[in-house]
Protein backbone atom coordinates (compact mmCIF):
# COMPACT_ATOMS: atom_id res chain seq x y z
CA UNK A 1 0.00 0.00 0.00
CA UNK A 2 0.89 3.48 -0.77
CA UNK A 3 0.88 6.66 1.16
CA UNK A 4 -1.61 8.04 -0.76
CA UNK A 5 -3.61 4.97 -1.37
CA UNK A 6 -3.47 4.53 2.68
CA UNK A 7 -4.72 7.95 2.89
CA UNK A 8 -7.93 7.56 0.93
CA UNK A 9 -8.44 4.79 2.78
CA UNK A 10 -8.35 6.98 6.12
CA UNK A 11 -10.61 9.72 4.61
CA UNK A 12 -13.26 6.76 3.37
CA UNK A 13 -13.67 5.83 7.03
CA UNK A 14 -13.25 9.06 8.14
CA UNK A 15 -16.24 10.68 5.99
CA UNK A 16 -18.60 7.50 7.05
CA UNK A 17 -17.45 8.29 10.78
CA UNK A 18 -17.94 11.78 10.25
CA UNK A 19 -20.24 12.19 7.42
CA UNK A 20 -20.26 16.11 7.89
CA UNK A 21 -16.31 16.75 7.93
CA UNK A 22 -14.62 17.77 4.56
CA UNK A 23 -11.91 15.97 3.49
CA UNK A 24 -10.14 19.54 2.36
CA UNK A 25 -10.35 21.03 5.91
CA UNK A 26 -8.30 18.10 7.41
CA UNK A 27 -4.58 19.45 8.55
CA UNK A 28 -2.29 15.95 8.22
CA UNK A 29 0.00 16.76 10.85
CA UNK A 30 -2.48 17.96 13.74
CA UNK A 31 -4.12 16.01 16.41
CA UNK A 32 -7.24 14.53 14.77
CA UNK A 33 -9.50 14.16 17.96
CA UNK A 34 -8.68 17.47 18.78
CA UNK A 35 -9.49 19.55 15.17
CA UNK A 36 -12.22 17.44 14.06
CA UNK A 37 -14.11 17.39 17.49
CA UNK A 38 -14.01 13.79 17.49
CA UNK A 39 -15.34 11.95 20.46
CA UNK A 40 -13.71 8.56 21.96
CA UNK A 41 -16.62 6.60 20.09
CA UNK A 42 -16.11 8.46 16.80
CA UNK A 43 -12.38 7.74 16.77
CA UNK A 44 -12.78 3.83 18.02
CA UNK A 45 -15.20 3.69 14.88
CA UNK A 46 -12.43 5.41 12.63
CA UNK A 47 -10.40 2.95 13.61
CA UNK A 48 -12.20 -0.20 13.66
CA UNK A 49 -13.16 1.21 10.07
CA UNK A 50 -9.36 1.09 9.17
CA UNK A 51 -9.15 -1.78 10.16
CA UNK A 52 -11.78 -3.73 8.57
CA UNK A 53 -10.92 -2.18 5.18
CA UNK A 54 -7.14 -3.23 5.05
CA UNK A 55 -7.46 -5.88 7.30
CA UNK A 56 -4.47 -4.55 9.28
CA UNK A 57 -5.35 -5.05 13.13
CA UNK A 58 -4.72 -2.42 15.48
CA UNK A 59 -3.80 -3.48 19.07
CA UNK A 60 -4.48 -0.97 21.89
CA UNK A 61 -0.84 -0.29 22.14
CA UNK A 62 -0.75 0.52 18.91
CA UNK A 63 -3.36 3.50 18.68
CA UNK A 64 -1.37 6.35 19.43
CA UNK A 65 -0.03 6.08 15.99
CA UNK A 66 -3.31 7.14 14.77
CA UNK A 67 -3.23 10.41 16.59
CA UNK A 68 -2.73 11.90 12.98
CA UNK A 69 -3.43 11.62 9.27
CA UNK A 70 0.09 11.45 8.55
CA UNK A 71 1.03 8.86 11.75
CA UNK A 72 -1.94 6.58 10.53
CA UNK A 73 -0.79 6.64 6.71
CA UNK A 74 2.58 5.85 8.12
CA UNK A 75 1.63 2.73 10.13
CA UNK A 76 -0.58 1.37 7.54
CA UNK A 77 2.14 1.87 4.87
CA UNK A 78 4.83 0.04 6.76
CA UNK B 1 -58.64 -1.01 10.93
CA UNK B 2 -55.89 0.68 12.74
CA UNK B 3 -54.97 4.75 11.92
CA UNK B 4 -51.51 4.84 12.34
CA UNK B 5 -50.61 8.13 13.00
CA UNK B 6 -47.09 10.24 13.32
CA UNK B 7 -45.77 9.22 16.69
CA UNK B 8 -43.90 11.48 19.04
CA UNK B 9 -40.23 12.05 17.61
CA UNK B 10 -39.38 13.36 21.22
CA UNK B 11 -40.06 15.81 23.65
CA UNK B 12 -39.14 18.86 21.95
CA UNK B 13 -40.25 17.68 18.36
CA UNK B 14 -44.01 18.25 17.61
CA UNK B 15 -43.74 18.40 13.96
CA UNK B 16 -41.51 16.49 11.06
CA UNK B 17 -41.87 16.00 6.87
CA UNK B 18 -42.78 12.77 5.84
CA UNK B 19 -39.51 12.19 3.58
CA UNK B 20 -40.14 8.00 2.53
CA UNK B 21 -42.23 5.22 2.53
CA UNK B 22 -40.44 1.89 3.25
CA UNK B 23 -43.40 -0.32 2.72
CA UNK B 24 -46.41 -0.47 0.52
CA UNK B 25 -49.61 -1.09 0.76
CA UNK B 26 -50.35 -5.01 1.44
CA UNK B 27 -47.25 -5.59 3.38
CA UNK B 28 -47.02 -7.10 6.35
CA UNK B 29 -45.69 -5.47 8.95
CA UNK B 30 -43.96 -6.20 12.61
CA UNK B 31 -44.33 -4.29 15.83
CA UNK B 32 -40.54 -2.58 15.97
CA UNK B 33 -40.20 -2.49 11.91
CA UNK B 34 -39.31 0.96 10.50
CA UNK B 35 -41.70 1.75 8.13
CA UNK B 36 -41.36 5.55 6.94
CA UNK B 37 -38.58 8.34 7.44
CA UNK B 38 -39.25 11.40 8.73
CA UNK B 39 -37.53 14.73 8.88
CA UNK B 40 -37.63 16.80 11.95
CA UNK B 41 -35.33 19.70 13.38
CA UNK B 42 -32.73 16.98 15.07
CA UNK B 43 -32.31 15.03 11.84
CA UNK B 44 -33.84 11.88 10.07
CA UNK B 45 -35.86 10.06 12.22
CA UNK B 46 -37.09 6.37 11.13
CA UNK B 47 -40.67 5.62 12.47
CA UNK B 48 -41.28 2.07 13.30
CA UNK B 49 -44.60 0.39 13.94
CA UNK B 50 -46.17 -0.48 16.40
CA UNK B 51 -48.55 -3.29 15.34
CA UNK B 52 -48.57 -6.60 14.09
CA UNK B 53 -50.54 -6.26 11.05
CA UNK B 54 -50.12 -5.54 7.25
CA UNK B 55 -50.24 -1.95 5.34
CA UNK B 56 -53.76 -1.18 4.20
CA UNK B 57 -53.34 2.19 2.67
CA UNK B 58 -50.97 5.14 2.53
CA UNK B 59 -52.88 8.17 3.96
CA UNK B 60 -49.84 10.84 2.49
CA UNK B 61 -46.67 11.14 0.05
CA UNK B 62 -43.73 12.12 1.16
CA UNK B 63 -43.81 15.82 0.79
CA UNK B 64 -41.65 18.71 2.37
CA UNK B 65 -45.50 19.78 4.17
CA UNK B 66 -44.58 19.60 7.92
CA UNK B 67 -46.97 17.48 9.69
CA UNK B 68 -47.77 17.45 13.26
CA UNK B 69 -47.28 14.41 15.76
CA UNK B 70 -50.86 12.40 15.72
CA UNK B 71 -51.67 13.01 11.91
CA UNK B 72 -52.77 10.00 10.85
CA UNK B 73 -50.56 8.68 7.90
CA UNK B 74 -51.32 5.03 6.91
CA UNK B 75 -54.09 2.79 7.62
CA UNK B 76 -53.02 -1.30 9.03
CA UNK B 77 -55.29 -4.13 9.53
CA UNK B 78 -54.12 -6.77 11.81
CA UNK B 79 -54.48 -10.18 9.98
CA UNK B 80 -57.94 -11.43 11.15
CA UNK B 81 -59.85 -8.12 9.77
CA UNK B 82 -61.35 -7.94 6.11
CA UNK B 83 -59.24 -6.60 3.68
CA UNK B 84 -59.78 -3.42 1.48
CA UNK B 85 -56.75 -2.61 -0.77
CA UNK B 86 -56.51 -6.61 -0.54
CA UNK B 87 -53.58 -8.93 0.57
CA UNK B 88 -51.64 -10.28 -1.82
CA UNK B 89 -50.78 -13.90 0.13
CA UNK B 90 -54.37 -14.15 1.93
CA UNK B 91 -56.38 -17.31 0.84
CA UNK B 92 -58.28 -17.18 -2.38
CA UNK B 93 -56.47 -14.18 -2.76
CA UNK B 94 -54.62 -15.96 -6.54
CA UNK B 95 -53.43 -13.33 -8.61
CA UNK B 96 -55.92 -11.94 -10.01
CA UNK B 97 -54.75 -9.25 -13.21
CA UNK B 98 -57.50 -7.18 -12.68
CA UNK B 99 -58.35 -3.45 -11.81
CA UNK B 100 -59.53 -4.40 -7.93
CA UNK B 101 -56.98 -7.27 -7.57
CA UNK B 102 -53.60 -7.07 -6.23
CA UNK B 103 -52.38 -5.73 -9.23
CA UNK B 104 -54.31 -1.87 -8.06
CA UNK B 105 -51.83 -2.26 -5.40
CA UNK B 106 -48.72 -2.46 -7.44
CA UNK B 107 -50.17 0.47 -9.05
CA UNK B 108 -49.97 2.73 -5.80
CA UNK B 109 -47.00 1.19 -4.71
CA UNK B 110 -44.71 2.52 -8.16
CA UNK B 111 -47.35 5.73 -8.03
CA UNK B 112 -45.52 6.29 -3.72
CA UNK B 113 -42.09 4.91 -4.67
CA UNK B 114 -41.59 7.58 -7.96
CA UNK B 115 -42.33 10.03 -5.34
CA UNK B 116 -39.91 8.95 -2.93
CA UNK B 117 -37.14 11.65 -1.77
CA UNK B 118 -33.72 10.73 -1.53
CA UNK B 119 -32.29 10.39 1.93
CA UNK B 120 -30.50 13.56 3.14
CA UNK B 121 -28.09 14.10 6.83
CA UNK B 122 -28.67 18.12 7.92
CA UNK B 123 -24.75 18.79 7.25
CA UNK B 124 -25.76 17.66 3.46
CA UNK B 125 -28.85 19.43 3.29
CA UNK B 126 -27.27 22.52 4.61
CA UNK B 127 -24.70 22.32 2.10
CA UNK B 128 -27.64 21.89 -0.55
CA UNK B 129 -29.24 24.94 0.74
CA UNK B 130 -25.67 27.05 0.46
CA UNK B 131 -25.46 25.91 -3.28
CA UNK B 132 -28.59 26.30 -4.24
CA UNK B 133 -29.29 22.50 -5.23
CA UNK B 134 -32.70 21.34 -5.11
CA UNK B 135 -32.77 17.81 -3.57
CA UNK B 136 -35.85 16.79 -5.25
CA UNK B 137 -34.64 14.49 -8.51
CA UNK B 138 -31.02 14.19 -6.98
CA UNK B 139 -29.78 10.44 -7.91
CA UNK B 140 -28.10 9.97 -4.98
CA UNK B 141 -24.43 7.37 -4.78
CA UNK B 142 -23.96 6.81 -1.53
CA UNK B 143 -24.29 3.46 1.10
CA UNK B 144 -28.02 2.45 1.22
CA UNK B 145 -29.58 5.49 -0.86
CA UNK B 146 -28.05 8.59 0.65
CA UNK B 147 -27.14 11.47 -0.93
CA UNK B 148 -23.48 12.53 -0.29
CA UNK B 149 -21.54 15.60 -0.90
CA UNK B 150 -20.12 14.78 -4.21
CA UNK B 151 -23.83 14.73 -5.76
CA UNK B 152 -25.05 17.86 -4.14
CA UNK B 153 -21.51 19.55 -5.59
CA UNK B 154 -22.07 17.44 -9.01
CA UNK B 155 -25.58 18.91 -9.17
CA UNK B 156 -24.58 22.35 -8.41
CA UNK B 157 -23.34 22.51 -11.63
CA UNK B 158 -26.14 23.47 -14.60
CA UNK B 159 -26.58 20.50 -16.30
CA UNK B 160 -27.19 21.16 -20.00
CA UNK B 161 -29.95 18.86 -22.04
CA UNK B 162 -29.22 18.10 -25.15
CA UNK B 163 -31.39 14.89 -25.32
CA UNK B 164 -34.57 15.01 -27.88
CA UNK B 165 -36.28 13.38 -24.55
CA UNK B 166 -37.04 16.61 -21.97
CA UNK B 167 -35.61 14.96 -18.52
CA UNK B 168 -38.62 14.74 -16.40
CA UNK B 169 -39.92 12.53 -13.14
CA UNK B 170 -42.10 10.11 -13.52
CA UNK B 171 -45.19 11.60 -11.93
CA UNK B 172 -44.21 14.27 -14.24
CA UNK B 173 -44.13 12.26 -17.10
CA UNK B 174 -47.49 10.09 -16.68
CA UNK B 175 -49.04 13.77 -15.72
CA UNK B 176 -48.21 14.83 -18.92
CA UNK B 177 -48.78 11.67 -20.62
CA UNK B 178 -52.32 11.48 -19.06
CA UNK B 179 -53.45 15.19 -20.24
CA UNK B 180 -51.51 15.14 -23.43
CA UNK B 181 -49.06 17.79 -22.94
CA UNK B 182 -46.18 17.83 -25.24
CA UNK B 183 -43.09 18.01 -22.03
CA UNK B 184 -41.18 19.64 -25.03
CA UNK B 185 -43.08 23.09 -24.66
CA UNK B 186 -43.24 22.78 -20.80
CA UNK B 187 -40.71 25.15 -19.11
CA UNK B 188 -38.55 23.60 -16.14
CA UNK B 189 -38.92 25.84 -13.32
CA UNK B 190 -35.45 23.80 -11.66
CA UNK B 191 -32.30 24.76 -12.36
CA UNK B 192 -31.24 21.51 -13.15
CA UNK B 193 -33.87 21.16 -16.11
CA UNK B 194 -35.72 18.39 -14.75
CA UNK B 195 -39.52 19.00 -14.98
CA UNK B 196 -41.85 18.47 -12.07
CA UNK B 197 -45.48 17.58 -11.90
CA UNK B 198 -45.72 21.30 -10.98
CA UNK B 199 -44.09 23.02 -14.12
CA UNK B 200 -47.46 21.24 -16.30
CA UNK B 201 -50.02 24.27 -17.72
CA UNK B 202 -52.07 24.19 -14.97
CA UNK B 203 -50.80 23.02 -12.38
CA UNK B 204 -52.23 23.94 -8.76
CA UNK B 205 -49.02 25.62 -7.34
CA UNK B 206 -49.26 24.17 -4.01
CA UNK B 207 -45.70 24.00 -3.14
CA UNK B 208 -45.24 24.65 0.86
CA UNK B 209 -42.38 27.53 0.81
CA UNK B 210 -40.95 27.14 3.88
CA UNK B 211 -38.96 30.14 5.90
CA UNK B 212 -35.70 30.40 4.96
CA UNK B 213 -35.14 29.69 8.49
CA UNK B 214 -36.37 26.02 8.55
CA UNK B 215 -34.12 25.25 5.76
CA UNK B 216 -30.62 26.03 8.53
CA UNK B 217 -30.29 22.72 9.87
CA UNK B 218 -28.35 24.06 13.00
CA UNK B 219 -30.92 26.83 13.95
CA UNK B 220 -33.98 24.25 13.77
CA UNK B 221 -32.25 22.48 15.84
CA UNK B 222 -31.30 25.21 18.25
CA UNK B 223 -34.78 26.14 18.42
CA UNK B 224 -36.15 22.67 19.22
CA UNK B 225 -33.29 22.37 22.03
CA UNK B 226 -34.55 26.11 23.13
CA UNK B 227 -38.47 24.92 23.37
CA UNK B 228 -37.27 21.70 25.78
CA UNK B 229 -34.87 23.85 27.98
CA UNK B 230 -36.99 26.74 28.70
CA UNK B 231 -40.22 24.29 29.50
CA UNK B 232 -37.19 22.18 31.83
CA UNK B 233 -36.61 25.49 33.49
CA UNK B 234 -40.06 26.83 33.75
CA UNK B 235 -41.07 23.60 35.07
CA UNK B 236 -38.94 21.50 36.60
CA UNK B 237 -37.49 22.42 40.18
CA UNK B 238 -34.30 20.88 39.54
CA UNK B 239 -31.48 20.17 42.20
CA UNK B 240 -27.69 19.28 41.73
CA UNK B 241 -25.38 17.40 43.26
CA UNK B 242 -21.76 16.20 42.70
CA UNK B 243 -19.06 13.85 43.88
CA UNK B 244 -15.72 12.85 42.49
CA UNK B 245 -15.15 9.34 42.14
CA UNK B 246 -12.23 7.33 41.50
CA UNK B 247 -11.71 5.16 38.56
CA UNK B 248 -8.53 4.36 38.75
CA UNK B 249 -9.20 0.16 39.80
CA UNK B 250 -11.76 0.57 36.73
CA UNK B 251 -9.25 2.21 34.29
CA UNK B 252 -6.51 -0.47 35.23
CA UNK B 253 -9.13 -3.36 34.50
CA UNK B 254 -10.19 -1.71 31.37
CA UNK B 255 -6.92 -1.30 29.57
CA UNK B 256 -6.08 -5.08 31.02
CA UNK B 257 -9.07 -6.36 29.05
CA UNK B 258 -9.11 -4.23 26.16
CA UNK B 259 -5.35 -5.38 25.65
CA UNK B 260 -6.36 -8.99 24.41
CA UNK B 261 -9.39 -7.85 22.64
CA UNK B 262 -10.03 -6.96 18.71
CA UNK B 263 -10.84 -3.40 17.96
CA UNK B 264 -14.54 -4.33 17.46
CA UNK B 265 -14.61 -6.17 21.14
CA UNK B 266 -12.71 -3.06 22.68
CA UNK B 267 -14.60 -1.11 25.20
CA UNK B 268 -14.46 2.20 26.58
CA UNK B 269 -15.08 3.82 29.73
CA UNK B 270 -18.21 5.62 28.42
CA UNK B 271 -19.73 2.41 28.29
CA UNK B 272 -18.49 1.81 32.09
CA UNK B 273 -20.50 4.58 33.00
CA UNK B 274 -23.57 3.91 30.90
CA UNK B 275 -23.81 0.50 32.82
CA UNK B 276 -22.93 1.34 36.54
CA UNK B 277 -25.93 4.15 36.14
CA UNK B 278 -28.01 1.78 34.69
CA UNK B 279 -27.39 -0.91 37.64
CA UNK B 280 -27.81 2.04 39.97
CA UNK B 281 -31.06 3.36 39.18
CA UNK B 282 -32.65 -0.25 40.12
CA UNK B 283 -31.37 1.24 43.65
CA UNK B 284 -33.11 4.37 43.13
CA UNK B 285 -35.86 4.36 40.79
CA UNK B 286 -37.56 7.44 41.89
CA UNK B 287 -34.88 8.96 39.32
CA UNK B 288 -36.16 6.97 36.35
CA UNK B 289 -39.22 7.60 34.40
CA UNK B 290 -41.41 10.58 33.33
CA UNK B 291 -43.25 13.36 35.46
CA UNK B 292 -46.72 13.41 33.13
CA UNK B 293 -49.77 15.23 34.56
CA UNK B 294 -48.85 16.11 37.49
CA UNK B 295 -47.15 12.65 38.86
CA UNK B 296 -44.31 10.88 38.72
CA UNK B 297 -44.73 7.66 36.75
CA UNK B 298 -42.06 5.39 37.42
CA UNK B 299 -40.58 3.14 34.34
CA UNK B 300 -39.73 -0.16 35.06
CA UNK B 301 -37.55 -0.86 32.21
CA UNK B 302 -34.60 1.48 31.88
CA UNK B 303 -34.13 3.30 28.57
CA UNK B 304 -30.95 4.91 28.53
CA UNK B 305 -30.81 8.62 26.88
CA UNK B 306 -27.30 9.66 25.71
CA UNK B 307 -26.26 12.87 24.77
CA UNK B 308 -24.56 13.29 21.62
CA UNK B 309 -22.85 16.54 20.73
CA UNK B 310 -23.11 17.25 17.16
CA UNK B 311 -20.34 18.88 15.10
CA UNK B 312 -22.58 20.60 13.14
CA UNK B 313 -24.61 22.27 16.28
CA UNK B 314 -26.57 21.01 18.90
CA UNK B 315 -26.73 17.64 20.04
CA UNK B 316 -29.36 14.62 20.26
CA UNK B 317 -30.15 12.49 22.79
CA UNK B 318 -31.55 9.13 21.52
CA UNK B 319 -31.78 6.01 24.09
CA UNK B 320 -30.05 2.61 24.60
CA UNK B 321 -33.43 0.92 24.91
CA UNK B 322 -34.42 -1.98 27.63
CA UNK B 323 -30.58 -0.70 28.97
CA UNK B 324 -30.92 -3.17 32.11
CA UNK B 325 -31.59 -6.24 29.59
CA UNK B 326 -27.66 -5.83 28.41
CA UNK B 327 -24.23 -5.99 30.33
CA UNK B 328 -21.07 -4.23 29.63
CA UNK B 329 -20.61 -5.90 26.00
CA UNK B 330 -23.92 -5.32 24.99
CA UNK B 331 -23.80 -1.49 26.28
CA UNK B 332 -21.04 -0.78 24.19
CA UNK B 333 -22.47 -2.27 20.98
CA UNK B 334 -25.18 -0.41 21.26
CA UNK B 335 -23.04 2.51 22.39
CA UNK B 336 -21.38 2.39 18.92
CA UNK B 337 -24.13 2.13 16.88
CA UNK B 338 -26.49 4.92 18.56
CA UNK B 339 -23.45 7.41 18.36
CA UNK B 340 -22.98 6.54 14.44
CA UNK B 341 -26.88 6.84 13.53
CA UNK B 342 -27.08 10.15 15.46
CA UNK B 343 -24.29 11.04 13.19
CA UNK B 344 -25.64 10.43 10.43
CA UNK B 345 -29.11 11.00 10.97
CA UNK B 346 -30.66 7.74 11.29
CA UNK B 347 -32.48 7.43 15.07
CA UNK B 348 -35.46 5.65 15.18
CA UNK B 349 -38.60 7.25 16.71
CA UNK B 350 -38.81 5.20 19.68
CA UNK B 351 -35.31 5.71 20.76
CA UNK B 352 -36.14 9.87 20.43
CA UNK B 353 -38.96 9.34 22.28
CA UNK B 354 -38.53 6.79 24.88
CA UNK B 355 -35.89 7.60 27.13
CA UNK B 356 -36.62 7.08 31.03
CA UNK B 357 -33.31 8.84 32.19
CA UNK B 358 -30.44 10.75 30.31
CA UNK B 359 -26.53 10.64 30.80
CA UNK B 360 -24.29 13.29 29.50
CA UNK B 361 -20.88 12.70 29.15
CA UNK B 362 -18.67 15.80 28.50
CA UNK B 363 -15.13 14.27 29.65
CA UNK B 364 -14.04 14.22 25.56
CA UNK B 365 -14.53 17.59 25.71
CA UNK B 366 -11.93 18.40 28.17
CA UNK B 367 -14.14 19.66 31.01
CA UNK B 368 -14.35 18.80 34.38
CA UNK B 369 -17.81 18.92 35.80
CA UNK B 370 -21.06 19.28 33.77
CA UNK B 371 -24.35 20.54 35.65
CA UNK B 372 -27.15 18.97 33.05
CA UNK B 373 -30.89 20.61 32.83
CA UNK B 374 -33.55 17.64 32.79
CA UNK B 375 -34.94 16.80 29.56
CA UNK B 376 -38.53 16.30 29.55
CA UNK B 377 -40.65 14.67 30.85
CA UNK B 378 -37.94 12.75 32.38
CA UNK B 379 -36.65 13.68 36.08
CA UNK B 380 -33.14 13.31 36.07
CA UNK B 381 -29.90 13.44 34.33
CA UNK B 382 -26.43 12.18 34.94
CA UNK B 383 -23.18 13.95 33.72
CA UNK B 384 -19.40 12.78 33.81
CA UNK B 385 -16.61 15.43 33.35
CA UNK B 386 -13.11 14.78 32.22
CA UNK B 387 -11.47 11.14 33.02
CA UNK B 388 -8.33 12.89 34.16
CA UNK B 389 -5.60 12.19 37.07
CA UNK B 390 -5.96 14.28 39.83
CA UNK B 391 -4.19 14.31 43.61
CA UNK B 392 -6.36 12.25 46.12
CA UNK B 393 -5.40 11.48 49.84
CA UNK B 394 -5.04 7.45 50.09
CA UNK B 395 -4.25 6.17 53.37
CA UNK B 396 -3.03 9.90 54.67
CA UNK B 397 -0.81 10.14 51.08
CA UNK B 398 -1.85 12.42 48.54
CA UNK B 399 -1.33 10.37 45.37
CA UNK B 400 -2.13 10.67 41.81
CA UNK B 401 -5.34 8.84 40.87
CA UNK B 402 -7.55 8.28 37.59
CA UNK B 403 -10.87 10.50 38.52
CA UNK B 404 -14.13 11.73 37.23
CA UNK B 405 -17.08 14.38 38.08
CA UNK B 406 -20.08 12.83 38.43
CA UNK B 407 -23.28 14.36 38.42
CA UNK B 408 -26.84 14.67 39.31
CA UNK B 409 -29.29 16.61 38.29
CA UNK B 410 -33.07 15.74 39.32
CA UNK B 411 -36.36 16.62 39.71
CA UNK B 412 -36.93 18.23 43.09
CA UNK B 413 -41.18 17.28 42.84
CA UNK B 414 -39.87 13.23 42.76
CA UNK B 415 -36.82 12.99 45.00
CA UNK B 416 -34.82 14.79 47.26
CA UNK B 417 -30.97 15.65 48.00
CA UNK B 418 -30.77 12.34 50.29
CA UNK B 419 -32.22 9.70 47.11
CA UNK B 420 -30.12 11.57 44.66
CA UNK B 421 -26.86 11.39 46.79
CA UNK B 422 -27.76 7.68 47.35
CA UNK B 423 -27.75 7.15 43.59
CA UNK B 424 -24.17 8.51 43.23
CA UNK B 425 -22.95 6.71 46.10
CA UNK B 426 -24.28 3.82 44.07
CA UNK B 427 -22.46 4.64 41.00
CA UNK B 428 -19.08 5.06 42.64
CA UNK B 429 -19.48 1.61 44.79
CA UNK B 430 -20.01 -0.13 41.56
CA UNK B 431 -17.02 1.27 39.66
CA UNK B 432 -15.16 -0.12 42.25
CA UNK B 433 -15.80 -2.99 41.59
CA UNK B 434 -15.61 -3.05 37.98
CA UNK B 435 -15.36 -7.07 37.39
CA UNK B 436 -18.54 -7.49 38.06
CA UNK B 437 -20.30 -4.61 35.57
Amino acid sequence: MTTDEAKTIIFDVLSRVAPEISPDEVEHDIDLSEQLDLDSMDYLNWLIGISEVTGIDIPQRDASHFLTIDGAATYLVR
Amino acid sequence: MIEFKLPSLGADMDEGMLVAWLVAPGDIVERGQVIAEVETDKGIIEVECWENGYVDQLLLKPSSTKLSVGTPIAVLRTTAEPTLAGRPDAPGAEVIAGPSGPRDTVGVVEEVEADVAPAVSPPIRHLAHELGVDLDGLEPTGDGGQVTRDDVRRASVPISVPDARPRATPRARRSAAARAIDLGSVTPSRRDGLIVEDDLPGAATRRVVAPADDQDPGRAMRRAIARSMERSKREIPHYYLGMQIDLDEAMRWLVETNEDRSLTKRILPAALLLRAVTIALHEVPDLNGHWIDGSFKPSHVVHLGVAVSLRTGGLVAPAILNADGLDLEGIMVSLSDLVARARSGRLRSSEMSEATVTVTSLGDRGVDTVFPIIVPPQVAMVGFGKIAERPVVVEGSIVAHTVVSASLTADHRVTDGHGGGLFLLAVDRLLQEPQNL
